[in-house]
Order: structure tokens, then C-alpha cells, then sequence
């Protein structure tokens, strides 16, 4: 009866992995695109491999008993219990092992930390749900939100299924990416405005959570220019699984155009914020939740919802409004809009409301 | 562990004349095995809750796009599953294994403070009913994950209050559970009954109960904080205030961690009695299993922040982390090796409790070796976050913690019941367990390494096929609990009369009494030689 | 009693346990439903008090009458104490939970918002303690060592005492030693408690100290806040004891409720040195 349902079992998994065969990275780490990135995959090699070896004898041993020491098969008990050689041994020769796998851990660690002397500095900042970019000395700034539109994701007709599959890099893209020079080193400060997200690109060997309040930092040198796609890897709220993080890596010429392009950009955005009324940062941010009532939030212009937060007064939701309330982000999650900006906007909420 | 008892049995069957009655027998019942009874009722019946939302989450992910559930709902479905299994199935279920075992395993009549007791219990439906319905109040159940990571759990709506409410409340309930399970195991064995006389699965609940002790009411501190931020304006994790989100981490964490071997030591005790019943010799290195076991406990006070080593703490952090954790291999590896020692030159019979307990130590050890692997600073900077973890996670709790119940649940039933339950049965549960088991969750070490991360309803394309393999694995693993349902209920039901001991290697004091174990046993204690 | 073993004593089943389930669901849900805005919910929370307490009432007359009839030997005796050790274990952990955050933030993190890495986010903060954080806007001034607080450590001190007068009392049979020495216990108790009070009044009125107060006012107000409940409950449970005593319970031999309120008593005090230290004097 055993054999038979190991027969199965190996007839059910076979097919079952088959489809995956195709190519090697899907049962493995990333191909490795900088220094840190393969160093932890040969370090993930090679501890797989102790780990892998010492399954075999260990279970080896085991399967050897289960076949040989059974009733079944005639065979009588021994009755030892205790040995204290082989006790001594198999504590010690164990730590031996570890000892031999912390070595070169340690040395990955210590060069995963010296982020002194970048080439280039980067702030990365997560919100609920996207991520910003400072180039902290060119003054560029943006954001980068997932490409991949909505409808795409929500499409439960069968076509639905087949778009998504013909969709290149499903929820995998971004509208801004960030672009960096190849071969340079890139440190990477990452902080967040909300709760935590974590900064993550596989190919670099690079993950850091975001810590809102706090800077941490990294740092990559790509190897090979190309296009290099993470996500966020810390939960964050609703979206946690729609904000990608895209890394272009482009020669130093491309890149130099890109910077000056970027700064126009930047300049033009800053001007146009400045000048936005209460109704157009609603728009653009609150009409999200504050539209259709998203987690409670009270709706524009529905006077029950509305009557007890005015009697808070002004004053008090402002501060709601600026530093958040409950599942009320900070400045709705518009953190470029200037405080006066999004006074106003209350104030055009509250007017509406009355 | 030779026992003569000296009292007579029918004495033990008294009249229960003056005892309530029908419900309200188990209402006010200050009986160890009564409570038993409820914990472990209590414990399946919130494993199917948990594994209906599982399900839940295996059914969004079985291909891409948003199928069933919204974003907001699916990360409810993963956070009541993890609270769910973890608080409500994994940790009653050993609860009801100790209240049921400890007192007839150290030959005491009862727990030490029987009416407690019972309010331990008694504490877990509230718990459980202010959790679940937290499904039903606006903004819906907790979202943050089980870990709870603050600021996103000061974020929540009011789902989340009854959640923390219901952990202070399962809080309360596993320290006065411990309390009465270290002072029973302190003070009330039988005469003779050194410590180190004691059965392994006692003095794995020994260290169990101590290490709940320590962590749970840091787990309270924790959620207080998370609370008072959420409603009284303290700035515990809020770094304009002077706060930090990840001191969150890391008092969760300084609970977390042990809680893991909270959940794993009962098992691994279990492991213990039923390895060497069915070996029919004794257990291998009585003496370096304690030891081993202690060490575990200690160790796992000083490797917390593993959980953390992409919060960015120093290189020093990280070093003095990685390698504690690295340690805990040595001691569990002693475990592992005593265990294959008592089969070797044994003279085994694979019935379900043993298949149970092999399937535990082959593919348990998996789930260590993965976590050795997640140990490793750099290669976690990597897997961190990613259905690598979740692979991780679910080889040591379900084949490590769940397979040990299945094992115990077979193993003691006879005793329980008084009948034998059906062999046909659970040697089927077995199969189809473990064989569904790895279908489900190995394809998770895949898609974790290629970059998965968890936590999330949607995923890219390059993830598809084994993010199906899981689900169809999920779906059979789900249905292949059926058979264990059916086999208790079966076997409570009627069946061939189990003997006081139907195992031919079992020798602690429980199988020295009549099947079922009479209501009231060791009333006058037994002589221990 | 027909489930009595000779060696040890297993209660019969009790209603009690059920009704304390209730209390605690009723409570749970009753602070749940106040804290998001739903007024009544502190009805429901004080339902649950009141039922939590009757719980008490009922529970513990259980556990003294059965004390009183002699049921409890040596071996129970012996539980109890494992018991109730435990049980003060965990209650330290409880309150490390506490002193671990009031470190970590006092030497870890308002340091590190305070470093030149963080001038990036918080120009103009210095990582000085005590501190209401980078964010805050207000002004605050701390509160002082060596004014009331260094009067209730002498208080809890000299109560400290005062419970081991009454001990001696106990063991040499001598009534009046124990009645006087627990009713002062309990005056000493009622007076920290009084004092903390007008300490938290000062805090609010004068110094702007608030429980909102950042880093600095929530470690304060949370350590000492779960000070003071634990030394209400301390002062209860003397209340109880000392009522007891009053009606004649306890021997010179077996008295193990006197000793279990007099450890819990003794921990009480030792959070206090230590908050002394920590919270107000460093
Ligand atoms: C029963 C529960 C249980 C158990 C027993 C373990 C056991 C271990 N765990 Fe696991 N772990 C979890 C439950 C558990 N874990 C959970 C729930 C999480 C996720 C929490 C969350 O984020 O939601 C987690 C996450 C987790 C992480 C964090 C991953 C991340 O989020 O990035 C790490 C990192 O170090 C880790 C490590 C380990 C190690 C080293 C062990 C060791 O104890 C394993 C030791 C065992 C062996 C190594 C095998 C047997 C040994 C031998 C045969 C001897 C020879 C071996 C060698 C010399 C290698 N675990
Ligand atoms: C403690 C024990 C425990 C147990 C036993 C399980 C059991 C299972 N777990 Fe889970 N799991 C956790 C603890 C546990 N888990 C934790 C702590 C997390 C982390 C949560 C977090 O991220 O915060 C997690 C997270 C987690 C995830 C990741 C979610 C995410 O990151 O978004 C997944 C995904 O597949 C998963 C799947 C499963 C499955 C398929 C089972 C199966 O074994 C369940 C099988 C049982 C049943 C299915 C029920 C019984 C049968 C029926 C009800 C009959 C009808 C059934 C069907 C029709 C199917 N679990
Ligand atoms: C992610 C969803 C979301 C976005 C985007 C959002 N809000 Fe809100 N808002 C909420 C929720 C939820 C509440 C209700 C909080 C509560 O009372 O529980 C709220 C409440 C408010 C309140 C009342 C606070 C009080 O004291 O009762 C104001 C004012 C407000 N929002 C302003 C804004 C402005 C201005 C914007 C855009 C710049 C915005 N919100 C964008 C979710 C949002
Ligand atoms: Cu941002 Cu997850
Ligand atoms: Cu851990």
C-alpha cells in the first residue's frame, strides 16, 4: 500500500513540475546583476548545498533504519539509550559546519554596509502607494507609481486572463523609473512617509525597509545595463502588492541627458503645485477615499458625515488633514503639496460640507 | 518509568451524583481532562476557521489578476489566518495535549489549580468571538499582518482594537495556563518521579509554559503600546515624538521569536513519547534531549531581531544575530539525531501515530534547514518578505507543529476514547497530508527565491504555474483533513475496545490505567520504582 | 468531598471561571466600541467591572472559605507559592516591555533622529532626553526627582516595612501587631496613591507634561501609570487581606493569602525603585 501512494505521489509531481522546467532561475535566485547580488547567490549555492548533503546522510540513515529495523522485517530491539562519543560528536561537528558557513556570511555583511564614497546619492521615500525620488544632488525629484492599469488587474472575464498573460511585465512597471549609470556606485537613502515599505530590487541584492521618520541606506553598483524590476517588500496597507520599483541602468551619456531633462521637469512641477486651489488638489488626491467613503472617510458634501468633524473645529482638522487621522493619511498622501495647499483644500472640503 | 498504582479503579469511577450535568458540566468543570476535551475541540475548530481563510488566500492566488477579493480584504484574510492558527489552533491544541497528559503522565490527580483551570479555558471563546467578528465591524478585521507592525496597525479602523483586545484576553489565558502547568509539573508528580525521571513530553511543557510565561505578557506591553498610540496620542512608534516603528519590531519580535518554539517544543515532546513506543526502545540521550531542549529556550531569547535584518541595523546587530541564530541548529540537530538513534536498531511498526512523527522529522528538518538558510544575513537581505519565508514557516508549523498533533492525537486517543480508532483511516490522513503538504508548499521555496514577495493578492505572470501547483495542493490538503475529523469522530463514536496500553513500547503512567482513562485518575498517587 | 486525594485538594466544578469569561468579553468589547466613538460602549465596560468584580468576590470567599476549613495542606500550600512566584514573574516581564521601550528610546533611538544622518529629516533636532520628539511643537517641563516622587519612594519603603511588622505579627500570634501593621500598609498605600494623583494634575495644570508629550511623556505616564493601577490592586488586595485578618483568618502556620499579597506588595515596591531611578532621578 505504501509504495503504491509513493507511485502516485511521484506521478502527481512530476507533471506538476514540468511546466517549470523550462528554465533554471524560476527554482533559484535571480541571476545576479552586482557584486553583492553574487555573492549572496554563492552563498545561497553553497549553503544549499551543506544543507542538501547533510539532508542526505542524516534522512539516509533515517530511510536506511525505517527499511532495515521494522517489526515487520524480523528484527529485534536493541536496547541502548545512551552514548556519550557519539553524543559529543554530533554537537561538535555540527558547530564545525556553521563555523564554515559564518565565515564568508560575515564577509558579505561587512561589504553589504560600506555605503561611504557613492558616485551618486539617491533618496528613495515610500508612501501609500508609490515611491519618490530625490537625486540629492542634481535636485531632481519624482514619483514612481505602477503602470499596469487598473482594469487590467480587476479584469475577471476570461480575455481579462488572457490580456494579463500577453501584458509585458504585469504589475511589474512603473510610469517613472529610476535611472542610474552603469557601473557607478549608487547609494540608495530610503525612508517613507507613512508606515513601513521596504526598497527592493532582487538583481542588485538589495532590500531595505523604509522607516517612516527615519533614513536607512544602501548601496549597488549594476554590472550590465539593462532593465532591473522589485517591489516593495514590507506590508503597507491595501496596495502593498502594486508598488513596483524599476531601476533603468544606462550608459554615463544617457544618463547625463536624462538628469537634464529630469531637472526641467522638476522645476516646471514645483511652479504648477504652488498654484493649485482646494477643489484641484481634491481632485487630483482626496476624491479617492473622500469620493466614495473609502474606510469611513467622510464623503464630499455629505452634511451628517461632516457635522460632528466641523464642530472640532478648523483648526483641529487641519491637523487631521496634515499629520493624519486614523486611516486618514497624512496630507491625504499628497506629501509634495505645501501645508497652505492642502489647508485650503479642507477648507473647500468643510465648505461643502456645511 | 516502571509504575505500580496502588488504588483501585472502580474508586476512580465515582458517582458523579452532585456534578452538573449536560452543558453545564463543561461550563464549570474543574476536570484536566474535561478542559482537555475543550481545548482540543476548541483548537479544530478554529484550525478549519484558519484553514477556510487560507483557502481563502490560496483561491485569490491561483492566478493572476484580482479574482475574489479586494486588496484591503485579501490582507484581512491573511492576518486572521496567521492570528488564527497561530493563537487559536496551534497553541490550544498543546494546551489540551498537556491538560489531558501532565497530570497522568507525573501520576497526579488533577492540574494544581483546577478551577483556573478551567477559566484558561473559558477564556479562549470570548477571544475567539471578539476576533472573528472583528470581520464584521466597518474597515473589517485586522489587515496588518499577524505580526501587527506598527504604524500600519495604528493605521487600521476599529477591527483592529478587537483584535488586540482578544490577544490581551489569549494573553491572559496562556499565562495562567502556564502557571498551572509549570506549579502541576513543580509540585505535584509522584512520589519517586525525579525531574529527570519525568517524560519528555512533560519537561518539553515544562520549558514550554516557562518561556510563555516570560514572552506573552511582552506581547501584552507591545499591543498596549500599539493601542495607546491608536487611541490615547502616545508616540510609542511614531518618530516625530521621538518613537520608532521598529522598537515595535523588535519587543514583537522578543516575543515572536520564542512563541515559535512555543510552538514547536510540545511537538517536538510528543515526538519524543511516540518515536520510542513504536521503536520499542527507549528513547536515545534521555539526559541531552532535556539539555537540548533547554538550550533551544535560552538561545531563543537572544536571536529576535533575525526578523529584522532589513530594518537596517548595524553590521555588529546583524553579526551577533545571525550568528545566535545559527546556534539553534546545533541543539535541534541533538534532537534530530537522538530521535533517528532510538529507531536505529529498533523494532518498528509504522501505525499513524509513527508515520505522523516520521513525516515530522523528514520534513520538520526541512523547515529547519530553510530557516538555517533565512539565517544567513545576506541570502534573508534577499528572501526576507518573499513565499520563501512562507515556505519556511509552514514546513516547521504544519509538518512540525500540526504533524505532532495529528501524531499525539492518534497516539493518545485510545487512551481518550477508549476505542482504537481506524488505522485505514489515518494512515490515509497521513498519505494524503503529506503528500498534498509538499505540493502545496514546496513550489512556495520557488517562487520566493525568483522574488514573491508575501502579503500580497497579486502577482506577476513569471509566478504563475506554481503559485496554481500551491493552490491545487492547498485544496487537497484542506479536504485531506476531513479524514482526521472523521477519524476522531469515529473513533469517539464506538470502535474496537482499545486495552489500557495498545502500544506494545509505550511505558509512561498514562497506559498503566484503564482505557478510557477513568475521570479521576491517580487519586492516591502511584509508587514510581 | 469525593474527588479529594489525600495529598491534594481539586476543587468541584465552579460557575465562577464562566462568569469572568463574561466580564472580560463584556469589557473587550464595551472599551473597543468607546474607543471608536460609540459612547455606550463604557457602559458595556463598566458592566463588565462590575461583573469581573462580583467574579472576585465570589471566587476568592470560595478560596478563603476552603482555606479556612482546613482543605489546603502542606503540597497546596507549596502550589500556591509556585503559583503566585510565576505569577510575579510575569508581571516583571509585563513591566519590562515598558523599561525596554523607555531605553531603547532614551539611549537608542532619539540619538539616532538626533545624528547628522537624520539632519536629512529633522534639521533641527539634537537627540537631547527628555525630549517630546523632532515633531513636537510644544515646550514641556520634566518632572522632578526630588519633590513628591522622592516622598512616595520613602511612602513605599516605609510600607514595605510596615507589611513585614505585620508578618511578624503573624507568626508570633500576636493580633494587633498584624491588624495595626496591614492598616497602615493600606493608609501608606492610599497616600502614594493620593499623591501620584496630585503629581498627574501637576504634570497636566503646570508643567504641560501630557501623556501626547512625545517619547518622554509616554514612558512616563505609561510606566508609572501601570505602576499606580498595579498599587491600587495591591492596596485592594491588603484591603481584602486585612478584613480577613479582622475576622480571624490565618495562623501563624498557614497563611499563604497574607504571604501571596505581601510578595505582590514587595514587587510593587521594586518598580517603584526602579522607576524612581530610571524615570525621575536619571
Ligand atoms: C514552529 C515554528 C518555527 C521553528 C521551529 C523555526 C525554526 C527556525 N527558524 Fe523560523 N520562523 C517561523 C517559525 C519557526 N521557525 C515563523 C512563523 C517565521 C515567520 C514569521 C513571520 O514573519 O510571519 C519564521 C521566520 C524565520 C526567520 C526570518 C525570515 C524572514 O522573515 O526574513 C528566520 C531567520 O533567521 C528563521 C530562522 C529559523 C531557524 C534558524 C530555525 C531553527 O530552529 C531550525 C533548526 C533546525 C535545523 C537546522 C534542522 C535540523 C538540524 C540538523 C539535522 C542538524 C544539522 C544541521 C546543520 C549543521 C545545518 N525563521
Ligand atoms: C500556525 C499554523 C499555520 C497553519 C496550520 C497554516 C496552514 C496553511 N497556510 Fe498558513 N500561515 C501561517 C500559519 C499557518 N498556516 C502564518 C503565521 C502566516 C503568516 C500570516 C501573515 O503573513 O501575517 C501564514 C500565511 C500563509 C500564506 C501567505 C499569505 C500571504 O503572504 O499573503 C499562505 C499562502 O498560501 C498560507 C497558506 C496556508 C495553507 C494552504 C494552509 C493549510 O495547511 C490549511 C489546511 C486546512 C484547511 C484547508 C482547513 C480544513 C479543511 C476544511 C475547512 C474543509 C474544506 C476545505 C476546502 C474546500 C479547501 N498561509
Ligand atoms: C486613503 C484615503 C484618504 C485620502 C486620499 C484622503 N482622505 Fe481625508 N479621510 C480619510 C478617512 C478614512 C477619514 C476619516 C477618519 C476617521 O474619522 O476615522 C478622513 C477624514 C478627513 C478629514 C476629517 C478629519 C476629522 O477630524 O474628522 C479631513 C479634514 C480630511 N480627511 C481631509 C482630506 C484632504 C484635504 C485630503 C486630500 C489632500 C484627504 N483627506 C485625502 C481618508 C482619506
Ligand atoms: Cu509599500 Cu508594501
Ligand atoms: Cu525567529
Amino acid at each position: 500500500m505504501i509504495s503504491k501512494w509513493v507511485q502516485y505521489f511521484l506521478a502527481a509531481l512530476i507533471p506538476a513540475l514540468l511546466p517549470g522546467i523550462a528554465g533554471a532561475e524560476r527554482y533559484n535566485l535571480q541571476a545576479p546583476q552586482s557584486l553583492i547580488a553574487h555573492e549572496i547567490y554563492d552563498l545561497h549555492t553553497l549553503i544549499f548545498l551543506i544543507c542538501c548533503a547533510i539532508f542526505v546522510v542524516v534522512f539516509g540513515t533515517m530511510t536506511y533504519s525505517i527499511i532495515k529495523h521494522r517489526k515487520a522485517a524480523g528484527h529485534k530491539a536493541a536496547q541502548f539509550h545512551e552514548n556519550t562519543t557519539v553524543e559529543i560528536i554530533w554537537t561538535v561537528v555540527p558547530f564545525i559546519i556553521l563555523i564554515g558557513m559564518a565565515i564568508p556570511a560575515t564577509k558579505t555583511i561587512l561589504a553589504m554596509k560600506d555605503t561611504s564614497n557613492p558616485d551618486i546619492t539617491i533618496k528613495a521615500t515610500g508612501y501609500q502607494w508609490k515611491w519618490g525620488y530625490d537625486y540629492l544632488h542634481d535636485g531632481v525629484s519624482f514619483y514612481s507609481s505602477l503602470a499596469t492599469p487598473r482594469d487590467l488587474v480587476t479584469d475577471k472575464s476570461p480575455e481579462g486572463a488572457k490580456k494579463r498573460a500577453e501584458h509585458a511585465n504585469y504589475l511589474l512597471e512603473v510610469d517613472n523609473p529610476v535611472v542610474v549609470p552603469v557601473g557607478k556606485k549608487i547609494r540608495v537613502i530610503i525612508t517613507a512617509n507613512d508606515v513601513i515599505h521596504a526598497w527592493w530590487v532582487p538583481a542588485f541584492g538589495v532590500k531595505q525597509d523604509a522607516i517612516p521618520g527615519f533614513v536607512r541606506d544602501t548601496w549597488f553598483r549594476a554590472d550590465k545595463v539593462g532593465i532591473y524590476r522589485g517591489q516593495c517588500a514590507e506590508l503597507c496597507g491595501k496596495e502593498h502588492g502594486f508598488m513596483p520599483i524599476v531601476v533603468e541602468v544606462v550608459e554615463q551619456e544617457k544618463y547625463d541627458q536624462w538628469i537634464a531633462e529630469q531637472k526641467k521637469k522638476t522645476a516646471a512641477n514645483a511652479a504648477a503645485s504652488g498654484t493649485m486651489d482646494g477643489k484641484a488638489v481634491y481632485e487630483k488626491y482626496c476624491v479617492a477615499c473622500h469620493g466614495t467613503g473609502v474606510a469611513g472617510a467622510p464623503k464630499l458634501g455629505d452634511k451628517a458625515a461632516w457635522a460632528p468633524r466641523l464642530k472640532q473645529g478648523q483648526e483641529v482638522l487641519y491637523t487631521h488633514a496634515l499629520k493624519g487621522f486614523k486611516a486618514m493619511p497624512p496630507k491625504g498622501g499628497a506629501a509634495d503639496m505645501s501645508d497652505a495647499v492642502i489647508k485650503a483644500t479642507v477648507d473647500y472640503l468643510s465648505a461643502a460640507g456645511k | 518509568m516502571e509504575a505500580a498504582h496502588t488504588h483501585d479503579h472502580a474508586h476512580g469511577h465515582d458517582d458523579h451524583a452532585h456534578h452538573p450535568t449536560g452543558l453545564m458540566r463543561w461550563v464549570t468543570t474543574t476536570n484536566h481532562k474535561d478542559i482537555g476535551t475543550l481545548y482540543l475541540l476548541f483548537s479544530l475548530t478554529m484550525f478549519f476557521i484558519g484553514g477556510l481563510l487560507a483557502f481563502g488566500i490560496r483561491a485569490e492566488l491561483f492566478q493572476p489578476g484580482l479574482q475574489y477579493w479586494e486588496p484591503e480584504f485579501f490582507n484581512q484574510l491573511t492576518t486572521m489566518h496567521g492570528l488564527i492558527m497561530v493563537f487559536g489552533a496551534i497553541m490550544p491544541a498543546f494546551v489540551g495535549f498537556a491538560n489531558w497528559q501532565i497530570p497522568m503522565m507525573i501520576g497526579a490527580p488533577d492540574m494544581a489549580f483546577a478551577r483556573m483551570n478551567n477559566w484558561s479555558f473559558w477564556l479562549l471563546p470570548p477571544a475567539a468571538i471578539l476576533l472573528v467578528s472583528s470581520f464584521f465591524v466597518p474597515g473589517g478585521a485586522p489587515a496588518a499582518g499577524w505580526t501587527i507592525y506598527a504604524p500600519l496597525s495604528t493605521q487600521m479602523g476599529p477591527g483592529m482594537d478587537l483584535g488586540i483586545f482578544a490577544l490581551h484576553i489569549m494573553g491572559a489565558s496562556s499565562i495562567m495556563g502556564s502557571i498551572n502547568i509549570v506549579t502541576t509539573i513543580l509540585n505535584m508528580r509522584a512520589p519517586g518521579m525525579t525531574l529527570m525521571k519525568m517524560p519528555l513530553f512533560v519537561w518539553t511543557w515544562l520549558i514550554t509554559a516557562y518561556l510563555l510565561i516570560a514572552v506573552m505578557p511582552v506581547l501584552a506591553g507591545a499591543i498596549t503600546m500599539v493601542l495607546t498610540d491608536r487611541h490615547f496620542g502616545t508616540n510609542f512608534f511614531n518618530a516625530a515624538g521621538g518613537g520608532d516603528p521598529v522598537m515595535f519590531q523588535h519587543i514583537f519580535w522578543f516575543f515572536g521569536h520564542p512563541e515559535v518554539y512555543i510552538m514547536i517544543l510540545p511537538a517536538f515532546g510528543i515526538v519524543s513519547q511516540v518515536i520510542p513506543a513504536f521503536a520499542r526502545k527507549p528513547l536515545f540521550g534521555y539526559a541531552s534531549m532535556v539539555y537540548a531542549t533547554s538550550s533551544i529556550a535560552i538561545l531563543s531569547f537572544i536571536v529576535w531581531a533575525h526578523h529584522m535584518f532589513t530594518t537596517g541595523m548595524p553590521a555588529a546587530g546583524q553579526l551577533f544575530f545571525m550568528f545566535a541564530t545559527m546556534l539553534i541548529a546545533v541543539p535541534t540537530g541533538v534532537k534530530v539525531f537522538n530521535w533517528i538513534a532510538t529507531m536505529w536498531k529498533g523494532s518498528m511498526t509504522f501505525e499513524t501515530p509513527m508515520l505522523f512523527a516520521c513525516g515530522f522529522l523528514f520534513v520538520f528538518s526541512m523547515g529547519g534547514f530553510t530557516g538555517l538558510v533565512c539565517a544567513i544575513t545576506p541570502i534573508d537581505i534577499q528572501i526576507q518578505d518573499t513565499y520563501y519565508v512562507v515556505a519556511h514557516f509552514h514546513y516547521v508549523l504544519v509538518a512540525g507543529s500540526l504533524f505532532a498533533i495529528f501524531s499525539g492525537t492518534y497516539f493518545w486517543l485510545p487512551k481518550w476514547t477508549g476505542h482504537m480508532y481506524s488505522e485505514t483511516l489515518g494512515k490515509a490522513h497521513f498519505w494524503l497530508s503529506i503528500v498534498f503538504f509538499n505540493i502545496t508548499f514546496f513550489p512556495m521555496h520557488f517562487l520566493g527565491l525568483a522574488g514573491m514577495p508575501r502579503r500580497i493578492p497579486d502577482y506577476a505572470m513569471q509566478f504563475t504555474d506554481f503559485n496554481m501547483i500551491a493552490s491545487i495542493g492547498a485544496l487537497g490538503f484542506g479536504l485531506a483533513q476531513l479524514l482526521f475529523v472523521a477519524a476522531i469522530v469515529k473513533c469517539a463514536r464506538g470502535g474496537e475496545k482499545a486495552p489500557a496500553n495498545p502500544w506494545e513500547g509505550a511505558d509512561t503512567l498514562e497506559w498503566t490505567l484503564p482505557s478510557p482513562a477513568p475521570y479521576h485518575s491517580f487519586v492516591t498517587p502511584p509508587v514510581i520504582k | 468531598m469525593l474527588n479529594q486525594s489525600a495529598r491534594y485538594f481539586v476543587p468541584d466544578p465552579s460557575h465562577w471561571p464562566i462568569f469572568g469569561s463574561f466580564a472580560l468579553l463584556s469589557m473587550a468589547s464595551g472599551a473597543a466600541l468607546w474607543m471608536n466613538e460609540a459612547a455606550w460602549g463604557k457602559f458595556l465596560l463598566l458592566a463588565g467591572v462590575c461583573v469581573l468584580f462580583f467574579m472576585m468576590f465570589g471566587w476568592f470567599g470560595t478560596v478563603a472559605r476552603e482555606s479556612e476549613g482546613g482543605q489546603y495542606n502542606q503540597q497546596v500550600d507549596a502550589g500556591f507559592r509556585w503559583g503566585m512566584g510565576w505569577f510575579i514573574f510575569s508581571e516583571v516581564m509585563f513591566f519590562a516591555a515598558f523599561f525596554g521601550a523607555l531605553f531603547y528610546m532614551r539611549v537608542l533611538s532619539v540619538p539616532w533622529l538626533g545624528d547628522v544622518e537624520h539632519k536629512l529629516l529633522w534639521p533641527d533636532f539634537t537627540g537631547q532626553w527628555p525630549t517630546a520628539g523632532p515633531g513636537a511643537a510644544e515646550k514641556f517641563t520634566p518632572m522632578a526627582a526630588w519633590g513628591v516622587p522622592a516622598i512616595n519612594t520613602l511612602i513605599l519603603l516605609t510600607s514595605g516595612v510596615t507589611v513585614t511588622i505585620a508578618h511578624w505579627g503573624l507568626l508570633k500570634n500576636n493580633r494587633k501587631q498584624l491588624i495595626v501593621g496591614l492598616a497602615l500598609t493600606v493608609l501608606l498605600g492610599m497616600t502614594f496613591l493620593y499623591l501620584q494623583a496630585t503629581e498627574y494634575h501637576e504634570a497636566y495644570a503646570d508643567l504641560n507634561l501630557k501623556l501626547t508629550t512625545g517619547a518622554y511623556g509616554a514612558t512616563f505616564f505609561m510606566l508609572t501609570g501601570f505602576h499606580g493601577f498595579h498599587v491600587t490592586v495591591g492596596t485592594l488586595m491588603l484591603i481584602v487581606i486585612l478584613g480577613r485578618s479582622i475576622a480571624g483568618h490565618f495562623t501563624a502556620e498557614h497563611h499563604f493569602g497574607f504571604e501571596g499579597v505581601a510578595w505582590y506588595w514587595h514587587f510593587v515596591d521594586v518598580v517603584w525603585l526602579l522607576l524612581f531611578i530610571l524615570v525621575y532621578w536619571l
